[in-house]
């Protein structure tokens, strides 16, 4: 009788990375696995929710247009402004989509039926970071000119020669190579990591249930957490997607900036 | 986990989630750019007309409220200079009748003094005229009273002085009488 009401069941598989391997829903081309449909989805939500609230463009906004100009006037001025300077207008668009792009993707995150973040794929934040590095590298060789640029980088100026000896690799290696791993990282290193912590708490609950009658009770306060989580995850995920534009931001600054 | 009802997890293990899959590597990419485009086409130039719109409403107006300002000022500095002209032509106007009277009034004065002295030589004349008439008639008459008077005396006895002084008198109240 005692075993019956805490009996675990012996059948319970932590969730692990192959929670986030997808067979195609139909056919069998990668082109239909779930991540990259929902990839496609963002793109149709995120293109449509700001075409059609910026469509009308009027001096009083609808409600709609308010909501969507108020996310495009903080990245505008938070992170395009404040943070390029004055030749800040053309970088707009770019930081603008990078922003909705990530954070709807995020998003998927713990919208309900979704439920994946499709930047817990790696693949996706690099085609996203592709972006970045080539616009930066792009605007600063086109600003400074190739030679100058290679040279700010490898030697910079107001430093005694002998710490060039590290400093230089240390910057090319920043410049080449570290930026773009610790941008496309970061996102998918944080959205795989807040997924997995979901599915922990939710394969958890849903294990209890199958369990003994105590712990059928317990996995209430399993699904709880994951709620709980769920809201937390809500805060990451829209703070990742403003980290790495406002990253972007910053090494376009850097390249626009007279001197590294 | 719902993601597992529709979507089955694969049963292949071990592929390390650091290792990008290419393919998802070009999604993400060709996703991205067609958000991009879409975004810098149809989304911020609508969003940047509607900013423009409301900054030209806001400074419109207030530039405008400026443009009557000053378009006011403008015009109450033209009426004083009107009204600084028109005081300054009824002050010379003014001016100009004062000296005008005063030419007239000389002139009338002079005049005047023309007429006056006219008119004072004239009776004057008329009056040496008259009295030369009255002088001549006198004269006349002073000789014929002489005569007169001189026959009267020579016609009464002429023996004392008495009735000398007497005839004379009478005479004198004759003429008096008579005239």
């Amino acid at each position: 009788m005692r075993g019956l009401w805490i009996q675990a069941n012996p059948g319970f598989v932590p969730p692990s990375s192959a929670d986030f391997d997808f067979q195609p829903i139909f056919g069998d081309s990668i082109l239909f696995t779930k991540p990259v449909l929902l990839v496609f989805l963002s793109v149709i939500l995120a293109g449509s929710f700001f075409t059609l609230s910026a469509r009308k463009a009027a001096i009083v906004p609808s409600k709609l247009q308010f909501a969507g100009e108020s996310i495009y006037t903080f990245i505008r001025n938070e992170l395009g402004r404040d943070v390029i300077g004055p030749e800040f207008m053309r970088f707009v668009p770019f930081l603008f989509s990078l922003f909705i792009f990530i954070l709807t993707n995020n998003v998927f995150g713990i919208v309900p039926l979704l439920q994946f973040p499709t930047m817990s794929h790696i693949g996706f934040p690099i085609g996203v970071t592709i972006f970045s590095y080539v616009t930066y590298h792009y605007v600063a060789i086109k600003k400074h000119g190739l030679g100058k640029y290679v040279k700010d980088i490898c030697f910079m100026p107001g430093i005694p020669k002998p710490v060039y000896l590290i400093l230089t690799p240390v910057e090319l290696l920043t410049y080449l190579v570290t930026r773009p791993l610790t941008l496309s990282m970061r996102l998918f290193a944080n959205m795989f990591a807040g997924h997995l912590l979901l599915l922990v708490f939710t394969l958890g609950g849903e294990y209890l249930l199958t369990s003994g009658l105590i712990l059928k009770f317990l996995s209430l306060f399993s699904f709880s957490f994951a709620i709980g989580l769920s809201f937390f995850e809500l805060g990451i995920q829209a703070l990742q997607a403003y980290i790495f534009t406002l990253l972007t931001a910053l090494y376009i600054a850097g390249a626009l900036a007279d001197e590294h | 986990m719902l993601s597992k009802i529709g979507f089955l997890a694969s049963a292949e293990v071990g592929a390390s989630p650091v290792i990008p899959k290419p393919a998802e590597i070009i999604v993400g990419f060709v996703a991205f750019g067609i958000l991009f485009l879409l975004i810098r086409a149809r989304a911020v130039p609508r969003f940047e007309k509607a900013y423009k719109d409301r900054t030209e409403a806001i400074e419109g107006g207030l530039e405008r409220a400026e443009i009557a300002q000053r378009e006011a000022a403008a015009a109450l500095q033209m009426y004083k200079a009107q009204l600084a002209d028109a005081r300054g032509e009824a002050a010379k106007l003014r001016e100009e009748a004062r000296a005008e009277g005063s030419v007239i009034l000389e002139q009338m004065r002079t005049t005047a003094q023309e007429e006056a002295m006219r008119i004072t030589a004239s009776a004057r004349a008329s009056i040496d005229a008259e009295r030369q008439a009255a002088f001549n008639s006198l004269l006349n008459e002073v000789g014929a009273l002489a005569t007169e008077l001189a026959s009267r005396i020579v016609g009464e006895s002429l023996d004392d002085a008495a009735r000398q002084s007497r005839v004379v008198e009478r005479f004198l109240a004759d003429v008096e009488k008579s005239q």
